[in-house]
């Protein structure tokens, strides 16, 4: 059974609609790529399933059972919607890391927050560390505990984004353009990073630009156009020989040689 | 010699009334205002609009017509002053202006703050599972702040000499003790109450100086 069913999503701001009946499902330990072009409604349809925004219309379900229903008001109550959210992990494509907090403290904050609502807050306290000085460690990044965001670079930063999403041990976990506001040369230990957990087969969702990514990391690619799911499938077909025109042209934007290049 | 030491402790004496609506403004007006500024920050709009147009009010009127207003209106319109008779009653509705007129101010700041620190942090939050007053405490508000340190400084310190105001309603304040002095032809104690204002004014400065340096350890 998907571990994620997304059935007629429809979303507008004012008068644009951005979302225009999206469906697909994922598998429990599948990476799926979700390609376009800026404006396609990819960014729209991540934060939908964060609940950083409300669909007008559709159903998401987790594991068969019904997490969203626009129709049914039940499904959208504020208090649930937070213990809804734990489903998912979102890393932004700015990284938003807490610049107060050190880079350990970034990674423990929510997770000690919850706790704190829980019982057994001592036992708690540190078993929430030890697992972010493991992810960070994963992350590659223990030797930088204790800096602050600030002194890190922007790859560093967007892996310290990647380990406090995990710390949560969310059921999916969703990237935003993770790459997006890197320098060329920082985004190959990002994807890096991503591609060892899909290897690890955590249930991902990735929308990217990255298409050589895409194509080796994922297992299953969509592509969206204003507000649409064109065309989808396993990465080889879809990439390689695309049956749609829209598809195509999208894609041609990316022939030249480099964009193909391993990370 | 003896008559400067005594006339410089009776101005000291005086400028206690200063510190003490100093510091009881301060009490007051820091967290009202951040309920002025949640209030204008409002999605329900008639609060909204309410708090707006009474910052404008507040911020587009003289201070000292407030204390005034506060002190006098309501006995002038029939309903019984509500200030007690003596030092302790006008000092009471000195503060009360003080109060509400300094909160609106510090609502602005604190506004401005707020709505700088990016959305890509309360969202942040809100994807980790933290509930709205988490993400203010624990994620917002340092960085707001830190934002607003140096816009407050500088309030804080026009409050101090602001102070002298809450003479027009007989507190015997600073300048007031000092201008009795004057009636009888004696000009230095007056300005010499510069000097107090002066040294109350410089510790606030290293002071605020200190907390900036305290969280110049990041960057908002």
């Amino acid at each position: 059974m998907a571990i994620l069913e997304v059935e007629n999503l429809y979303k507008s701001f004012g008068q644009t609609q951005v979302l225009k009946g999206i469906n697909f499902s994922l598998e429990q330990g599948q990476a799926l790529a979700i390609i376009g072009a800026s404006g396609s409604g990819k960014t729209t349809l991540l934060r939908c399933l964060n609940f950083l925004e409300r669909p007008d219309q559709g159903v998401i379900r987790i594991n068969g059972k019904v997490l969203f229903d626009a129709g049914d008001p039940a499904t959208q109550r504020e208090v649930e919607i937070r213990k809804k959210r734990l489903n998912f992990g979102l890393v932004f494509q700015s990284f938003h890391l807490f610049p107060q907090y050190t880079v350990l403290k970034n990674v423990t904050l929510a997770g000690e927050l919850l706790a704190k609502e829980q019982s057994g807050r001592k036992a708690a306290q540190r078993e929430i560390e030890e697992q972010a000085r493991g992810l960070l460690e994963q992350m590659g990044l223990s030797e930088k505990v204790d800096a602050y965001p600030h002194q890190l670079s922007g790859g560093q930063q967007q892996r310290v984004a990647i380990a406090r999403a995990l710390a949560l041990r969310p059921n999916i976990l969703c990237f935003d353009e993770p790459t997006s506001a890197l320098d060329p040369e920082l985004t190959g230990e990002v994807l890096r990073v991503i591609r060892s957990l899909a290897e690890k087969k955590t249930t991902m969702v990735i929308v990217t630009h990255e298409m050589a990514f895409a194509r080796d990391v994922a297992d299953h690619i969509i592509f969206m156009d204003d507000g649409v799911v064109v065309e989808e499938g396993c990465p080889q077909d879809l990439i390689s020989n695309p049956k749609e025109e829209r598809t195509r042209q999208f894609l041609s934007r990316f022939s030249n040689e480099s964009t193909w290049k391993q990370n | 010699m003896t008559n400067l030491s005594v006339i410089m402790a009776r101005l000291l004496e005086a400028f206690q009334l200063n510190c003490q609506l100093f510091l009881l403004t301060l009490l007051f007006a820091l967290p009202l205002g951040l309920v002025v500024a949640f209030g204008s920050m409002s999605r329900f709009r008639p609060l909204s609009i309410l708090t707006k147009t009474v910052v404008w009010i507040i911020r587009g009127t003289p201070l000292m017509l407030q204390i005034l207003i506060i002190y006098f209106a309501p006995g002038l319109l029939g309903l019984g002053s509500p200030w007690k008779a003596g030092t302790g009653g006008r000092l009471f509705a000195a503060t009360v202006a003080f109060v509400i007129n300094y909160a609106c101010y510090f609502s602005e700041i604190y506004r401005g703050g707020i709505q700088g620190v990016s959305r890509g942090q309360t969202e942040a939050g809100q994807v980790l599972g933290m509930t709205k007053s988490q993400i203010f405490f624990k994620v917002t508000l340092l960085q707001v702040v830190k934002r607003i340190l140096p816009a407050m400084a500088n309030e804080v310190i026009t409050l101090v000499k602001d102070t002298s105001l809450a003479r027009i309603i007989s507190n015997k304040e600073i300048i007031m003790m000092a201008q009795e002095y004057t009636a009888k032809g004696l000009i230095w104690p007056l300005f010499s109450t510069g000097l107090f204002f002066l040294a109350f004014v410089g510790g606030l400065t290293l002071l605020f100086n200190w907390l900036e340096k305290k969280l110049d350890y990041f960057r908002a």
